[in-house]
C-alpha cells in the first residue's frame, strides 16, 4: 500500500481563524484594545487535526453540512490558507476554481482574460495559446471572446472561468460546489465531461451538497462534520450518512411544550423508529407514533410516507382510535416492493367528529429514513411488487443503473 | 517564498502578464491614452514652475531651473506613484487572493514596475527639455542608471511594508496620503538645497539623508549642472553612506514583515 502514487496529502491540519469582533480593522480601535487588555478578535476553528489522502486519478468528493469546515479544507488544499497547525502536500500543478471564478477583470476582454488567469495559474501564454481552442469551444462563447468581460451576461463568464478551469492542463483540478453551472444544455457538457475524466489520471477534488454528484461521478468520497473527519469510503455510503447526518440534526421530535404542529388537545406527538435507518428489501419499515390527547373524543392518527427523491406520497394510512393519556400505534410496512427511496414519515390526528386537524408532526419532526436495495431500476416499486406490470412472454430485464438512480 | 524562486519562470510569467495588464487598464476610455503619464507630471511642472520660478523667483541663481524642477518633479513622482501602488495593490487584488494562491509579493512588484514604466517615458521628455535647454551632458549622465535602480529599491521596500500593513490596518492610505504631502516639502523637489544650506547647514544634512532627496540630488548633479548640493559634496565620512543605510535596512524590515504576513492575506482581507 506504501506506493500508491498520492495526490494530496493532508496531515494533523488544523485551521483557526481570528475574527474581529468588532470592526477592529483600523489602528484606533486597535491601540484601544491592546490598551484595555482585550483580545479584540474570537478564535473560530473551522479545522481540526484532519489527515487524509488521495491518490491519482482518484475523483473524489468532500461533503459535509453548512459550516462544517469543507471549503476551509477547499481552500487550505488550493494553498489560499495557511495551516495554522499540520501540513498539507501537494503533488502536481493545481487548478482551483473556488467561489464561482478565478477572478475576471471586467475591463479586459474574454481573450486577455483567459490568459491572465493562465498566467496566474502557473501557465505561459505559450502553453495558453495551445489550449485556448479548446478552452472557448467548450464555455461556446467565441464570438464574444474579443469583447470585454463586462458586456458578458453572468452566465458566460461563470462558463468561460469554468471551461479554463476544467480545460487547464492541471494535474490535480479542485472545484466547490460548481456543477450546477450554466444552462441545462451546459450542464449536460460538464456531466458528460465529468462522467468520463475518470481514466483521465487527473485528479479531482469536489466540494458539494449534491449526493447524485457524488454517486455519479466520485469513486471516494469524505464526510465532514464540525471540522473533522467523520467518514471516508464509497460514494455510496457517504452520501447515505451525509443525508441521515440532515436527518438526525432535524430529528428533535416531541418533547418540547408548544412545539409546531402541537395544540392543547394534542400535546405530544412523535414518530419513534423502530427499524433501521437504512433498509433493505428484506427489512420491515416499523416505526411507534407515539401521542398524548388530553380528552376522550374519537380521533383518527394518519401515517404518510412520502418519496423525497421522487417528490410522491407512497401512502397514507389512517387508524381510529379513542381515549385520553398517553398512547403507542405500531405500524408496519414491508419494503420489499419499492427501489431506492429516500423516505419521510409523519403523523396526523384529526378529530372524527369536527374533522378538524389537531395535530401533525412538521417537517422537522418527522422521521426519515433510506431505502437501498440496489436493484437497478428507477421507477418507485420494483418488479418484485405484486403490482408490478409483466411482458407478454418475455421475462424482465433488469441492468445496473445504479448510479443514474438518483440522477439530475 | 524562497529567494531562488523570485525570478521563476512561472513568477516572470505573473510578472510580465500583470504588467501588460496594467498598462492596458491604466488609461482605458481616455482619449490621450498614455500620453497622460508624461502630460500630468509635465502640467505639475508646468503649474510649479509658473508659481514657483516666476512668483516666488526661487529658481534664482541655478542653471536651467527648469530642467533641474522637473527632474526632480518625475523622480519624486515615480516614488509616489511606485509606492502608492503598491500600498493600494494587496488590496484591490482581494478577490484574486481569495480564489488563487500565487505568490502575492508578485503583485507589489507590477505595480512598481508601472510605476517604473511610467518614469522612462517622463525620462525622455526631461532628455528633450536638457536639448532645449542647452544643458551640458557629460559621460556622468550614466550615472542615472544605478540612482533609478537605487531610487526604486527603495520604493519598492516601502511598498512591501505598506502593501501587508494596509491589509490589517485600512488608515494606511490616508496616512500615507499626508505623509507623502508633507515629505514633499521635506524633500528639495521644488526649492534648490542652496537655500536651505543659508539658514541651517544641519537641516540640510538631515535633509540629505533621506535616500529620495539624495537621489534626486545626485540625478541633477549627473543630468543638469554641477551645482547641485549631493551629500557627496556636502557631508563628510562615515555619514555618506546613511541613505545607503536606511534603505537596506527598510528592505529588510519591510521583507521581514512582507514574508511573514503574506499567509494571512486571503484570510484577513
Amino acid at each position: 500500500m506504501a506506493d500508491k502514487d498520492i495526490a494530496i496529502k493532508v496531515q494533523d491540519l488544523t485551521k483557526s481563524f481570528k475574527i474581529p469582533l468588532e470592526s477592529s480593522s483600523g489602528i484606533k480601535q486597535k491601540m484601544i484594545n491592546v490598551l484595555k487588555g482585550k483580545k479584540g478578535y474570537r478564535e473560530f476553528t473551522p479545522l481540526k487535526d484532519v489527515s487524509f489522502e488521495i491518490e491519482k486519478g482518484d475523483f473524489f468528493g468532500i461533503v459535509g453540512r453548512n459550516g462544517s469546515g469543507k471549503s476551509t479544507l477547499l481552500k487550505s488544499i488550493a494553498g489560499i490558507y495557511a495551516p495554522t497547525k499540520g501540513a498539507v502536500h501537494v503533488d502536481g500543478t493545481l487548478v482551483p476554481f473556488i467561489e464561482l471564478g478565478v477572478g475576471f477583470n471586467p475591463e479586459l476582454t474574454g481573450r486577455e482574460n483567459v490568459f491572465l488567469n493562465g498566467a496566474l495559474l502557473g501557465f505561459s501564454h505559450a502553453e495558453m495559446e495551445a489550449m485556448y481552442d479548446e478552452i472557448v469551444d467548450f464555455a461556446e462563447i467565441g464570438d464574444f471572446m474579443e469583447e470585454k468581460l463586462k458586456n458578458y451576461s453572468s452566465g458566460m463568464q461563470v462558463r468561460l472561468a469554468f471551461s479554463i478551469a476544467i480545460k487547464a492542463e492541471g494535474d490535480i483540478l479542485l472545484l466547490d460546489e460548481v456543477l450546477a453551472v450554466g444552462d441545462e444544455a451546459f450542464q449536460r457538457k460538464c456531466n458528460e465531461y465529468f462522467a468520463n475524466i475518470k481514466n483521465s489520471g487527473k485528479t479531482i477534488v469536489l466540494v458539494t451538497h449534491s449526493m447524485d454528484s457524488v454517486r455519479k461521478y466520485c469513486n471516494k468520497a469524505m464526510l465532514v462534520h464540525d471540522g473533522k473527519i467523520k467518514a471516508v469510503g464509497s460514494p455510496d455510503d457517504i452520501a447515505n450518512e451525509y443525508t441521515m447526518e440532515n436527518f438526525r440534526k432535524q430529528d428533535t421530535a416531541g418533547d418540547g411544550k408548544h412545539q409546531e404542529g402541537l395544540s392543547d388537545k394534542v400535546t405530544m406527538l412523535r414518530i419513534v423508529p423502530v427499524s433501521k435507518q437504512v433498509l433493505t428489501n428484506k427489512d420491515d419499515l416499523i416505526v411507534d407514533i407515539e401521542y398524548r390527547i388530553t380528552d376522550d373524543t374519537p380521533i383518527v392518527v394518519h401515517i404518510g410516507i412520502d418519496d423525497e427523491i421522487r417528490d410522491v406520497v407512497i401512502l397514507n394510512n389512517g387508524a381510529k382510535v379513542a381515549g385520553k393519556g398517553e398512547h403507542k400505534l405500531r405500524y408496519t410496512m414491508p419494503v420489499s416492493a419499492y427501489n431506492d427511496c429516500n423516505l419521510r414519515v409523519y403523523a396526523v390526528i384529526d378529530e372524527v367528529d369536527t374533522k378538524n386537524r389537531i395535530a401533525f408532526t412538521s417537517d422537522r419532526n418527522s422521521y426519515r429514513c433510506l431505502i437501498r436495495n440496489k436493484i437497478g431500476n428507477y421507477g418507485l416499486i420494483n418488479t418484485s411488487s405484486p403490482v408490478h406490470g409483466s411482458w407478454d412472454g418475455i421475462e424482465d430485464f433488469v441492468y445496473n443503473r445504479n448510479k443514474e438512480i438518483h440522477g439530475d | 517564498m524562497k529567494i531562488s524562486n523570485i525570478l521563476s519562470r512561472r513568477n516572470r510569467i505573473l510578472l510580465r502578464e500583470l504588467v501588460i495588464t496594467d498598462f492596458k487598464l491604466r488609461y482605458q476610455g481616455s482619449v490621450l491614452g498614455y500620453a497622460w503619464s508624461v502630460l500630468k507630471p509635465l502640467f505639475l511642472f508646468a503649474i510649479l514652475y509658473v508659481v514657483f520660478d516666476y512668483i516666488f523667483n526661487l529658481g534664482k541663481g541655478v542653471p536651467h531651473y527648469p530642467v533641474y524642477l522637473l527632474t526632480g518633479m518625475v523622480l519624486w513622482t515615480f516614488f509616489v506613484e511606485a509606492t502608492t501602488n503598491g500600498l493600494q495593490s494587496i488590496i484591490s487584488r482581494g478577490d484574486l487572493i481569495r480564489k488563487i494562491n500565487f505568490p502575492k509579493y508578485i503583485i507589489v512588484v507590477s505595480g512598481t514596475v508601472s510605476a517604473l514604466i511610467n518614469l522612462f517615458f517622463n525620462l525622455i521628455v526631461v532628455a528633450i527639455f536638457m536639448i532645449a535647454n542647452g544643458v551640458d551632458v557629460g559621460w556622468q549622465a550614466i550615472l542615472i542608471i544605478p540612482l533609478i535602480v537605487e531610487l526604486y529599491i527603495f520604493a519598492l521596500a516601502i511598498a512591501f511594508f505598506l502593501a501587508a500593513l494596509n491589509v490589517k490596518f485600512r488608515d494606511i492610505g490616508y496616512l500615507w496620503e499626508i505623509f507623502i504631502q508633507a515629505a514633499f516639502y521635506g524633500t528639495p523637489v521644488l526649492y534648490p538645497l542652496s537655500m536651505v544650506i543659508s539658514k541651517s547647514e544641519l537641516l540640510t544634512k538631515i535633509i540629505l539623508i533621506n535616500p529620495v532627496a539624495q537621489v534626486i540630488q545626485d540625478a541633477r548633479y549627473v543630468l543638469v549642472t554641477k551645482e547641485s548640493v549631493t551629500i557627496w559634496s556636502f557631508v563628510t565620512g562615515w555619514k555618506v553612506i546613511l541613505p545607503f543605510v536606511i534603505i537596506v535596512v527598510v528592505l529588510i524590515l519591510a521583507s521581514y514583515y512582507f514574508r511573514r504576513n503574506q499567509k494571512y492575506f486571503a484570510e484577513q482581507i
